[in-house]
């Protein structure tokens, strides 16, 4: 990478295995503080299974083993003395569908910061949660209304807004866009742009126009067939967005933005 | 590659005739067999519903609810539902008492934390209690659990509602483990993820997430087995003893709804005598009793069920 940037997290020779079986190899990957770090690359190469690793929300898929190492803020997160629970609470995610609690819309974010043990004022929590994620003037008069009352964009950002409550530092985001209208997505992408004041962001998208629209930087990742007739994913090029869209150094990623792949 | 004939008819013989005669009967046979279960319980409804208006030509509806006494096959016959009401009530109570904590923490334990091969050696253990004779539990009630609790609780009859609301309770365990158990693990698990993903303890996860969302299934077992419970037979009658008496103390004999059916179906009860009738009034007093806790179950399921897709 051509500027030195503080990395926030910091992943080296990171494998993952599913069963025995590799699903990602030897990936390095640099994520600067305050920036929007965007993940493409086909299916199956492992791009969710990256992001997982840095909350380690793998820890909960049964037969999931991660070699490598992983610092968040210079601090290794599979270190014995990292509560994993802590670092999700630092590293939050939300994820390709919404998935809001069947609580009212209100409770949804005061769960997170209820947990965590948030002394302050709650309204005003929620409310600020709610206006940052740009879905306050929609839900303002029916905060007491199921949140699975709402649309699917709505949903997503009251996620969104769930996550943004408790004051992380990373947000990770699994194709949040993937389950919703132009105009929604376009909403989430200037949320994006917004919180990225405050925030640092790493999110997976299959959509190369989002991709080049809200990231500062991009890993493009592939995947290879191995001897014994799997797949197996690598990252083939990180770099600034513009460069891996208009000077990349690879053919394979050449191909996949220009849309000529495979 | 090459690609298929379009149009080849002589290829395609479909025999639609027959294939519609054979839906037809089919059709038939299927619907014979659902009228003979409705016919059924239209049959038993109705011979409930007129023995109980027999019931009520010989004795006052008034009477019935609010005599503090149930002797009906002494010559100063006195028809108190209430005091058998009572008995079934505090039965239930007790048992439910035991299977809601026993029977909901097992479904826990099974569906969150059990891993796979726990889970495959608890699950049939579970069921195997499910298959218990209830005779069985009435016995056990009798000779073992009663002995045992009269010696750490003096003053307990050997027939008391007591021992027996709480083995009745460990037979109706089983339901609720089982049932909760298919609430809890149709929680999708993006629900659980979402939890953790902010920082959330497995303990929380499921106490404010897990739990909410399965809840409309959990108090939908729990009606189940309080139904269960209310016309559950055998161990009542056995453990719970059969004197009539109005009241919520445990440690004394009383007689449950299902328990004087028993009673008076066990002696020679002319059909047609006011005896005979009293059988169908309980009958159908038991009948309103689980309906009603159906409906309000159904209702609450209705009003609380999340949808997920
Ligand atoms: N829970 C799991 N158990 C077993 N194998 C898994 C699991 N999750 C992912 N894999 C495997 O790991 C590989 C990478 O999967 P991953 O979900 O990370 O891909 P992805 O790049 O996010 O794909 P997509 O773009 O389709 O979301 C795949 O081959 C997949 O089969
Ligand atoms: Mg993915």
């Amino acid at each position: 990478m051509d500027e030195q940037m503080e990395a926030v997290l910091r992943a080296e020779q990171v494998s993952v295995s599913y069963s025995g079986s590799t699903a990602v190899k030897n990936v390095y990957l640099n994520i600067p503080r305050n920036r929007v770090v965007a993940f493409i690359g086909p299916s199956g190469c492992g791009k969710s299974t990256i992001l997982r690793c840095f909350n380690r929300m793998n820890d909960l898929v049964a037969g999931a083993k991660m070699d490598g190492r992983i610092t968040f803020n210079d601090v290794d997160i599979y270190d014995s003395s990292v509560d994993p629970v802590d670092l999700r609470r630092q590293v939050v995610m939300v994820f390709q569908k919404p998935n809001p609690f069947p609580k009212s819309i209100y409770e949804n974010i005061a769960f997170g910061a209820r947990i965590n043990g948030y002394q302050g004022d709650m309204d005003e929590l929620v409310e600020r949660s709610l206006q940052q994620a740009a879905i306050w003037d929609e839900v303002k008069d029916k905060l007491k209304d199921s949140g699975l009352a709402l649309s699917g964009g709505q949903q997503q950002r009251l996620c969104i807004a769930r996550a943004i409550a408790i004051q992380p530092e990373v947000i990770l985001m699994d194709e949040p866009c993937s389950a919703l209208d132009p105009i929604s997505t376009l909403r989430v992408e200037e949320l994006i742009k917004k919180l990225i004041e405050n925030y640092t962001i790493v999110i997976v998208t299959h959509n190369m126009q989002q991709a080049s629209r809200v990231s500062d930087y991009t890993a493009f990742f592939n995947a290879k067939a191995t001897e014994t007739g799997g797949k197996m994913g690598y990252l083939v090029e990180y770099d600034r967005t513009e460069n891996i869209f208009h000077n990349p150094q690879q053919q394979a990623t050449q191909e996949y933005v220009s849309g000529r792949f495979g | 590659m090459s690609v298929l004939p379009v149009n080849d008819t002589s290829l395609w013989k479909p025999t639609r005739l027959l294939n519609r005669r054979v839906e037809l009967a089919v059709k038939l046979i299927f619907g014979l067999f659902a009228l003979v279960s409705v016919a059924t319980t239209i049959g038993i409804i109705a011979t409930l519903i007129f023995e109980t208006f027999e019931f009520f030509r010989e004795v006052s509806m008034v009477s019935f609810l609010t005599d503090s006494k149930w002797t009906p096959l002494f010559s100063s016959a006195q028809f108190g539902i209430f005091v058998l009401v009572s008995a079934t009530v505090m039965l239930s109570g007790i048992a439910i008492s035991v299977a809601l904590p026993l029977g909901l923490l097992s479904a826990i334990c099974l569906s969150e934390y059990a891993s796979p091969k726990l889970r495959s050696i608890l699950k049939p253990l579970l069921e195997v209690l499910a298959g218990i004779p209830s005779v069985v539990f009435g016995y056990f009630a009798l000779l073992l659990v009663t002995p045992f609790l009269q010696s750490i609780t003096p003053g307990l009859e050997g027939f008391n509602a007591l021992s027996a609301g709480v083995v009745l309770g460990v037979s109706i365990t089983p339901l609720v483990a089982s049932l909760s158990e298919d609430a809890i693990s149709a929680v999708p698990q993006s629900l659980r993820d979402g939890a953790y993903a902010l920082g959330a303890t497995k303990r929380e996860t499921i106490i404010s997430v897990v739990l909410p969302a399965a809840l409309s299934g959990i108090v939908s077992s729990v009606i189940l087995a309080v139904s269960r419970a209310i016309g559950e037979t055998m161990i009542v009658t056995l453990a719970a003893g059969q004197h009539p008496r109005l009241g919520l103390n445990p440690f004394v004999p009383v007689m449950a709804m299902t328990a004087f059916i028993v009673q008076a179906s066990l002696g020679d009860t002319p059909a047609g005598s006011l005896a005979y009738k009293t059988i169908y009034a309980v009958g159908m007093s038991l009948f309103v009793l689980t309906l009603i806790l159906n409906i309000f179950s159904f209702w609450f399921v209705r009003r609380f069920r999340e949808k997920y897709e």
